[in-house]
């Protein structure tokens, strides 16, 4: 009884979300197509006017996911009527072609109010004021600083771990503390992602595939404290990481792999088909594991702040609707954020798997075709291949 | 669509991050690390091989104790059954001896018996034939006293020889 009222709840739940977020999408493609910066003022001024209590749950979604350039924690009405927020200033840096670099305060910008040495900000860009010029950001956007204060803590906890290893410990002693925890992890991807797909050559791949599992592990699982960005949920992140694999993958592909792609072992004309598929799954490869982590980093955290959107869209209603709404909404909240640790390691071990699975691909040696399972036993087939034919 | 248009500062940095965070890591953190666990696991099976062997040199030792110790036990067992055979032939023999030795005195007593049993009968037969010739040497004496008297003085006679 209780679940499936629980269940209605939600359907009406979400269909009411669908709904608002249908609207409010159109709006915001409606500010992209470039309309003029006076009615983007006259919409925000418009919000204003319906008073503090309207919530804009598009604006918090997205506001969450996005980049920006500060890390924008609450914002309040002051006693003098002025919206006041709480924010850390990012350090905004521009190139343009004609006017050179330029570096400052993102608080400079007074959250769109002013504009900064012939820039204003529009959203989450920066944007010339003079529409024809060009400008190239390389902000230490909120995402920047978050990899890098994550990636700083993973260069001392590994090269922490590293040391100790050197001193000895965990080599003639059984290891200790966080070194014990890191070393299963280690092992695991030795032992169970790159062994079983690159078979004896797994050795040289061994670097490249634990800094992709670490690089990608400690961004999701920075990404998961509550107020901070949303790094592997940023397809930029995951382009870099997959054409990154894209290139490991193809420069370290043998003839084998080359004259599969070039040759299939495939009857004259079916080649002409064929062979485009073949170059093109060299991209799609890349792409669904850009694709893969990006979309599930991001849907992960579009659900939680959803869950918790929904306490305001009700309380936008009445505020005993919102306040009977919360404590199933922070149930679910809660429980997708356990999920989410979950889903944290397990996209880094998918990502670093199937990375396995494609560089195994790519330096198997010739034997057979088209059959993508069985370099699973990379090692079995390295003892077989001599009895079987080649098929070039 | 803000979502899908991956920004050229992010991409800038991450790759750069990358890039660092890959040779620093791999030189400082996963070659150590992968080394020492590699050593490390050679070291174990190492460990254990030696172990095996071991434990098949004590098994080897152990069976070869083994073998010494059932062939001592064989050899004592032989030994002592020598030995006992030896006794036995020695009392045997002692004993043999000893019966021939006793045959040959008691042969000889018999012997040296009978000779003087024959001595004896001699001298009894000598006594006897001296015997007779003396009581026949009386009764011829005394044949003028009576036929009575003859008469008795033979039974004296007789009653006083006594043969032994």
């Amino acid at each position: 009884m209780i679940s499936r009222r629980v269940k209605g709840l939600l359907v009406a739940a979400f269909s009411f979300l669908t709904l608002t977020f249908s609207n409010v999408s159109v709006a915001q493609e409606h500010h992209n197509d470039g309309e003029t910066a006076h009615e983007e003022q006259v919409h925000l001024e418009d919000t204003e006017k319906e008073g503090e209590k309207k919530f804009d749950a598009n604006e918090v979604i997205f506001g969450h996911v996005l980049d920006a350039h500060e890390f924008h924690f609450f914002s309040w009405k002051g006693a003098d009527g002025h919206d006041h927020h709480a924010t850390i200033p990012l350090p905004v840096i521009l190139y343009s072609p004609t006017r050179g670099v330029s570096t400052f305060m993102s608080s400079a910008f007074e959250h769109g109010h002013a504009e900064v040495n012939g820039y204003k900000l529009v959203g989450n860009d920066v944007v010339p004021v003079d529409a024809n010029e060009k400008v190239y950001d390389f902000s230490l956007t909120r995402n920047v600083v978050q990899m890098f204060i994550a990636l700083a803590l993973l260069l001392v906890l590994m090269t922490g771990v590293a040391k100790r290893y050197k001193k000895g410990h965990g080599v003639t002693s059984a290891p200790t503390g966080f070194q014990n925890a890191i070393e299963p992890v280690i092992t695991f991807v030795r032992d169970e992602v790159a062994k079983p797909n690159l078979g004896h050559k797994y050795a040289k791949f061994m670097p490249f595939l634990l800094t992709v599992f670490f690089f990608i592990l400690i961004n999701n699982i920075f990404g998961l404290i509550p107020g901070s960005a949303n790094v592997t949920g940023n397809i930029a992140f995951t382009l870099v990481l997959g054409v990154i694999t894209l290139l490991v993958v193809n420069f370290s592909g043998n003839k084998h792999y080359w004259g599969h792609i070039f040759n299939p072992p495939v009857p004259g004309f079916v080649k002409f088909i064929m062979v485009p598929v073949e170059i093109l799954s060299i991209f799609t490869k890349a792409f669904a594991l850009i694709i893969r982590l990006f979309a599930n980093m991001l849907a992960g955290h579009i659900i939680i702040i959803c869950l918790i959107s929904l306490i305001f869209i009700f309380g936008n209603i009445s505020t005993i609707a919102g306040a009977g709404f919360s404590p199933i909404s922070v149930g679910f909240a809660a429980f997708i954020y356990v999920i989410e640790v979950l889903v944290a390691f397990i996209q880094a071990f998918i990502f670093t798997n199937l990375t396995a699975v494609f560089i195994g691909q790519a330096v198997e040696e010739g034997h057979g075709h088209g059959d993508e399972h069985h370099d699973a036993h990379g090692h079995v087939e390295d003892t077989l291949a001599p009895t079987e034919p080649v098929i070039i | 669509m803000q979502l899908l248009t991956p920004s050229l500062g992010l991409i800038f940095w991450t790759l750069l991050a990358f890039l660092i965070v890959f040779f620093v890591l791999k030189k400082f953190a996963w070659g150590p690390i992968l080394e020492s666990l590699g050593a490390r696991e050679e070291g174990i099976a190492e460990s254990l091989e030696s172990a095996k062997r071991v434990k098949a040199e004590m098994a080897q030792l152990k069976s070869e104790n083994e073998d010494l110790m059932a062939r001592a036990r064989e050899e004592r067992s032989l030994m002592l059954k020598e030995a006992k055979e030896t006794k036995d032939r020695i009392v045997n023999e002692a004993k043999e001896q000893a019966k021939a030795e006793a045959n040959k005195i008691i042969a000889e007593a018999q012997q040296a018996i009978q000779a003087q049993k024959m001595a004896a009968i001699t001298e009894v037969k000598n006594q006897v034939g001296k015997l007779v010739v003396e009581v026949s040497e009386k009764v011829l004496r005394k044949e003028l006293a009576g036929k009575e008297a003859q008469e008795q003085h033979i039974q004296g006679l007789v009653n006083e020889v006594k043969l032994n």
